[in-house]
């Protein structure tokens, strides 16, 4: 039981990582991260690296949808645009990883302010709807502009160039995206120890006495759907380099609604919510798929249900969490560590 | 009055679908002084103060702060100008700490942008800890509020609530500080405790402060200064004491008791 | 030039009407939106779901009378009332199930609990009907008249004689009705609609009711026409354009912002074919939150903050 926590300067207690075993944890945790990929399967790791690049964009939502309080249904589209950036800078230009990266999230940036400046204006629905629309023009976009992104037959990436390595293996894959994501962890973390973080929340709980603080709405909105939009965009950037052939009905309405799926079940505004939320995304199909095997004794023509099957439960995951627990799967994490924490005092 | 008035609402005049809510409202706050506002229900109070914090837009007349017109202004841009408000029914933020609700309030005051927020390096974290040290030593000291500053504000009774809404606006650092009913439903020892803050932070920091309030003995007790609104018009100005007296505020109260 | 455009004309006019006409079908899909925000304050994002529902009902439903050798009279008589009652029935069990618990929670949770309505629906028509175009009955059958030159559909004209009716029963019933009275009163203000005595519950259960019921009529007069399939639900995102140019809280404006998105797809259509159409409503929806919020009828003041 940790009972007291002593520190004897502001900065300290003003620091991420409190106390011992908040510190202990997150080592233990990047620990687990790099060498957790010697001992996977194959598909395991293509799985876990899928999810790590999930959790980029997921981090990004969670910014805008979570501690914001603004819905996005475009998020996936705003994947689709990094990834097609890239695709085609990488692709048709050859251009190597360094301009391809943060080229995509400028530009992801750039198109979520085209949607979001008119919208944020107004009413946070207003930006809901508005990302509704997005999605459906920029995926009817990569459709249709055949000269640049090659329509639906989709485009192929060469794969990612790091002084001299090519990145094609599963484990390459991952140790190449991992930083990323802790990156995007970290600053998504770091905002809410500043202002910045504060007005977002602010906005989110009472636009009223944000207003009366001093937080001016309009620019902490579009502050926060731009790091989204960021977020989203390095996200699509590395996709493409971890699929290395992307079409557009990969960006579809469908993987925005999966996106918030995953937010709500990890948990929204929290740390660990997004973590939770990408291995969940990623897992749904696959136990969807292991009970359907069971449940038809093995029988393939099954496996045409795995997808409809796996839209039900997103959606059922994401109003049953609404209904019965809306901090998600994070609520469970901290009741199960105040549990250890106090042991065995109450059990 | 010798020198120029911090504060100076000129002729506002407010109405709503035809309602006057307030008709030619002329008073002014002396800096370092504690003016009140009283007046029966309805009488325009909270309009009042909602003009001065951008709210409610004057149909005519004007609203100076330290020689600068504010009438128009836009809401975010009146905490920089030197504005701090508390409200009737709090209005804290319950899903923050009151250390955090705390921190929001010095937000115009701080400087760190969206990039630096996000790497935490050098200014920021500066900022964030010259900040806490601040608080901590300016704030929550002189508030006695150190026992709960890492208690979710959810989970707090209603005299601390009154409390860390007035560090909050005290973090805004206001050259006027507007209280909307200080100690409405308050015991008399919390009322008590929030009279001497009030006068504490007149007298050893020199802030002005407007407050709006129906408890009478309070607002005699630590007012300088006492404008008494009925029906939106400005029927008495001046010391406590001889507002108590004019017999157009006698009038005005009893007669709203007795309606 | 001049002479181009008089040929083509006729063309014009034609493609206008059969736009103009799919309009008065969007409007009775947004109505069903316009409402239960009206009522309950929640955007419903899974209109267009319960609109395919609707028709899938109603497949299924004339599945069922074909297997008892029952001749075309009973898709009428049986098929469309039982549709509509099944419909409000499924109405009123969404409403009961998912919206009720969420009584008194923020916004953000409704919206939600709407997004995964999307999924679950989507997903259970999948898994329920699978993805193959079906064809259910139509209501009249394709019948082409000539007026002078111009060739006129009068299935069309049938469905949006339909759909126009209903929707003055649903205008006259919001004016007038003790049910439209206590809903207009809810949606001004909840706690006093409470305190009134009128049954707030019961309002909710009600906006959610007529919408399914008349979604489910839109989606027994698109589905014959356009194939059933359940990516009909798109429909309800297509149709916020809808009901946002219409103005969110405003029952005629959505009749009238119907007919107009209505035109402009069929404009759109004509001038430059293949799926350009299906971009206007969005592109609509992003043109009036830049010039006009608060819609062509809404309340202007619901926009801000």
């Amino acid at each position: 039981m940790i009972i007291g926590n002593l520190k004897s300067n502001y900065a300290a207690d003003e620091a991420i990582l409190r106390s011992w075993p908040l510190r202990w944890g997150f080592w233990a945790a990047i620990a687990v991260a790099l060498i957790a990929p010697q001992f996977m399967s194959g598909y395991q790791l293509y799985l876990t690296t899928q999810a790590t690049v999930y959790l980029i964009a997921l981090v990004g939502l969670n910014i805008l949808t979570g501690y914001t309080g603004l819905v996005s249904l475009g998020h996936g589209a705003m994947v689709g645009v990094g990834a097609y950036t890239t695709a085609v800078l990488a692709n048709t230009y050859g251009m190597p990883v360094f301009v391809t990266i943060p080229a995509a999230m400028l530009m992801t940036v750039a198109v979520g302010l085209l949607f979001g400046l008119p919208s944020l204006r107004i009413k946070g629905l207003y930006l809901t709807i508005a990302t509704i629309s997005a999605s459906f023009i920029i995926v009817f976009v990569l459709e249709t502009w055949e000269s640049v992104t090659n329509g639906d037959s989709g485009i192929t990436i060469p794969p990612a160039n790091i002084f001299g390595i090519e990145i094609v293996s599963d484990q390459q894959k991952f140790y190449f995206i991992l930083p990323f994501a802790i990156a995007a962890i970290l600053f998504g973390q770091n905002l809410f120890r500043t202002r910045v973080g504060r007005a977002f929340i602010a906005i989110r709980d009472g636009e009223l006495s944000a207003e009366i603080i001093g937080v001016n709405l309009m620019k902490y909105k579009l502050y926060s759907f731009a790091i989204a939009s960021a977020l989203a965009g390095l996200s699509g950037a590395l996709f493409s380099y971890m699929f290395l052939a992307i079409t557009p009905t990969l960006f579809e309405l469908p993987i925005s609604i999966q996106l918030l799926a995953a937010l709500v079940i990890g948990g929204v505004a929290s740390t660990l919510g997004p973590i939770f939320g990408a291995a969940f995304i990623v897992m749904v199909p696959e136990i969807v798929k292991g009970v359907l095997g069971l449940l038809s004794g093995g029988d393939m023509s099954w496996a045409e249900y795995t997808a409809p099957a796996s839209t039900l439960v997103y959606g059922m995951l994401i109003i049953g969490f609404m209904l019965f627990e809306s901090q998600g799967l994070v609520a469970i994490w901290r009741r199960f560590w105040r549990f250890v924490n106090l042991w065995p005092f109450r059990p | 009055m010798v020198s120029e008035p911090l504060l100076d609402i000129r002729n506002v005049s407010v109405s709503f679908g035809g309602v006057h809510a307030l008709k030619d409202v002329s008073f002014s706050v002396a800096e370092g002084s504690i003016t009140a506002v009283i007046g029966p229900n309805g009488a325009g109070k909270t309009t009042m103060f909602n003009v001065l914090s951008g709210f409610a837009k004057p149909k005519q007349g004007q609203v100076v702060l330290a020689g600068e017109d504010i009438t128009s202004l836009a809401i975010d841009k009146r905490a920089g100008r030197g504005f701090a408000r508390t409200f009737q029914n709090i209005s804290l933020y319950p899903g923050m700490t009151v250390l955090e609700n705390i921190k929001l309030g010095a937000h115009t005051h701080m400087k760190t942008s969206v990039l630096s927020a996000g790497w935490f390096w050098g200014g920021a974290q500066r900022e964030e800890v010259a900040l806490r040290q601040k608080i901590e030593e300016e704030i929550i000291d002189f508030l006695e509020i150190d026992h709960i500053r890492n208690h979710y504000v959810s989970m707090l009774p209603y005299g601390y609530l009154k409390r860390v809404e007035l560090a909050r606006a005290l973090a805004m650092q206001p050259k006027v500080l507007l209280l909307d009913e200080p100690v409405a439903g308050m015991n008399h020892e919390e009322t008590e405790d929030m009279a001497r803050f009030i006068l504490d932070l007149q007298e050893q920091r020199g802030v002005t402060i407007l407050l709006v309030e129906h408890d009478m003995s309070m607002v005699m007790d630590i007012s300088n200064h006492v404008a008494v609104l009925n029906f939106g018009e400005v029927i008495a100005t001046g010391a406590p004491a001889q507002v108590q007296a004019s017999p157009a505020v006698i009038e005005a109260y009893l007669g709203a008791e007795a309606a | 030039m001049m002479e181009a455009f008089m040929n083509n004309l006729p063309f014009l006019i034609e493609d206008s009407l059969t736009g103009l006409m799919t309009g008065g079908i969007y409007a009775l899909i947004g109505v069903g939106i316009v409402l239960v925000f009206r009522a309950t304050q929640v955007f419903n994002f899974a209109h267009g779901a319960v609109v395919m529902f609707g028709a899938y009902f109603y497949y299924s439903i004339n599945l069922g009378l074909d297997a008892m050798g029952l001749g075309s009279w009973s898709v009428y008589v049986i098929a469309l009332p039982a549709t509509l009652i099944l419909a409000s029935l499924f109405g009123m069990l969404l409403e009961r199930l998912l919206m009720r618990p969420m009584l008194g929670q923020n916004v953000f949770a409704m919206i939600m609990v709407t997004i995964g309505l999307i999924s679950v629906l989507d997903g259970l028509a999948a898994l329920i009907w699978k993805t193959d175009a079906r064809y259910p009955p139509e209501l009249a059958k394709l019948n082409i008249v000539d007026l002078g030159g111009i060739l006129i559909n009068t299935q069309m004209v049938w469905s949006f004689c339909i759909a126009l009716v209903v929707f003055v029963i649903i205008v006259i019933l919001f004016q007038k009705s003790r049910a439209g009275i206590a809903m207009r009163a809810t949606a001004t203000d909840q706690s006093t609609a409470y305190a009134m005595g009128i049954n707030v519950p019961a309002v909710f259960a009600s906006a959610w009711v007529v919408a399914a019921a008349t979604g489910a009529l839109a989606g027994i007069l698109l589905a014959p026409v356009n194939s059933l399939t359940p990516g009909l639900s798109t429909i309800g995102l297509s149709v916020i354009a809808v009901v946002i140019l219409g103005g969110v809280d405003s029952v005629i404006g959505v009749f009238v912002a119907g007919l107009i998105v209505g035109w402009l797809e069929a404009a759109t259509n004509h001038y430059f074919g293949g799926e350009a159409k299906d971009l206007v409503p969005y592109i609509v929806v992003l043109a009036i939150i830049l010039i006009r919020p608060h819609g062509l009828f809404g309340t202007a003041d619901i926009n801000r903050v």
